[in-house]
């Protein structure tokens, strides 16, 4: 019953004004990406790609924070899900990186 | 004596007494699951990311006008129903019903929107001759890795439309709660987040490598 009633009093965080601003800001960022995309006189591709990748991670942090409602929860869920998932998308990479370098190399330009 | 030495074990965190996590078990299910598909779709683009290095003729055929027009226009559709995804969430949580599964039919539009713009975009590709596990310029692997993501990301907002539609008639029927209203608000949203590394991955790096 404590519980219940602590749970509904966690959801009243964030007010439709914060939302709304959040939104902003992510249709803001997706415009900057969208302009990054046609950038590509002044910056080199992987630059470009670091600049999105960011970006995105940007946008993911708003989204999971606010949307999805995470800053309210308990700091443990945080602690649990996000590591967790990191640690295995590093795991993902660990493989990704030598051999997707290896292949920009092979290349004859 | 003895009783309340067994409340207390019970009732701390590490007894079960109360979820270390303070929320349900139904929010706990589908964040469990959504980790499981964060790792599925980043199998996928990082598929992608590999096969677009490895090779150097990989077709773009995404041009500003209309492919990039049109996908920006399906982002902010995507990011505006989860806007008002929000919106129901916290109508729900306020005991508003009505505006509540106002707010869940909007965000259920937004994603039949999406789709349908989606689709017309497939169309075209097909059009030019591309298809899963076939293009014009020979590198059939480009078909087969953007028909394979997208069409997974597709699934993922057909079903949450079907999902979100069943909570707002349930949840107008009295036969769900607002935790429910939630529960498949947090899946909407991680749609919508696995479409933002999605579009710049796929549509945005559209340059020469």
């Amino acid at each position: 019953m404590n519980t219940h009633e602590n749970l509904s009093e966690s959801h009243a965080a964030g007010s439709p004004r914060l939302f709304f601003m959040i939104w902003i800001w992510l249709v803001v960022i997706t415009a900057i990406e969208v302009f990054l995309g046609y950038e590509t006189q002044h910056f080199s591709p992987t630059f470009m790609l670091t600049l999105l990748v960011i970006l995105s991670v940007v946008k993911a942090i708003l989204i999971v924070s606010y949307f999805m409602h995470l800053k309210y929860e308990k700091p443990s869920l945080a602690l649990l899900l996000i590591p967790s998932t990191v640690f295995c998308l590093c795991m993902i990479l660990i493989f990704f990186f030598p051999d997707s370098l290896r292949l920009l190399q092979f290349r004859s330009h | 004596m003895h009783e309340t030495k067994d409340d207390a074990a019970i009732s701390s965190p590490w007894g079960g007494g109360e979820s270390p996590f303070a929320i349900n078990s139904k929010k706990f299910g589908m964040w469990l699951f959504l980790v499981s598909d964060t790792l599925t779709f980043a199998a996928l683009i990082l598929a992608y990311s590999y096969l677009r290095l490895a090779n150097p003729d990989w077709p773009r055929p995404f041009e500003f006008s209309p492919a990039i027009i049109n996908t920006t226009i399906m982002t902010v559709i995507l990011l505006g129903s989860s806007l008002t995804m929000v919106m129901a969430v916290s109508a729900a949580h306020g005991h508003d019903r009505a505006k509540a599964v106002r707010y869940l039919l909007l965000t259920a539009g937004g994603g039949v929107l999406f789709d349908i713009l989606h689709i017309r975009e497939w169309f075209h590709l097909f059009s030019e001759g591309y298809g899963f596990g076939k293009s014009p310029e020979g590198v059939p692997l480009f078909g087969s890795a953007f028909f394979g993501i997208t069409g997974m990301h597709m699934a993922h907002v057909t079903i949450g439309i079907v999902y979100i539609a069943i909570i707002a008639v349930g949840y107008g029927r009295d036969k769900f709660t607002a935790d429910d209203v939630e529960v498949s608000g947090l899946y909407w949203h991680f749609v919508d987040l696995v479409w933002m590394f999605v579009f710049p991955m796929i549509y945005l790096m559209s340059i020469k490598l």
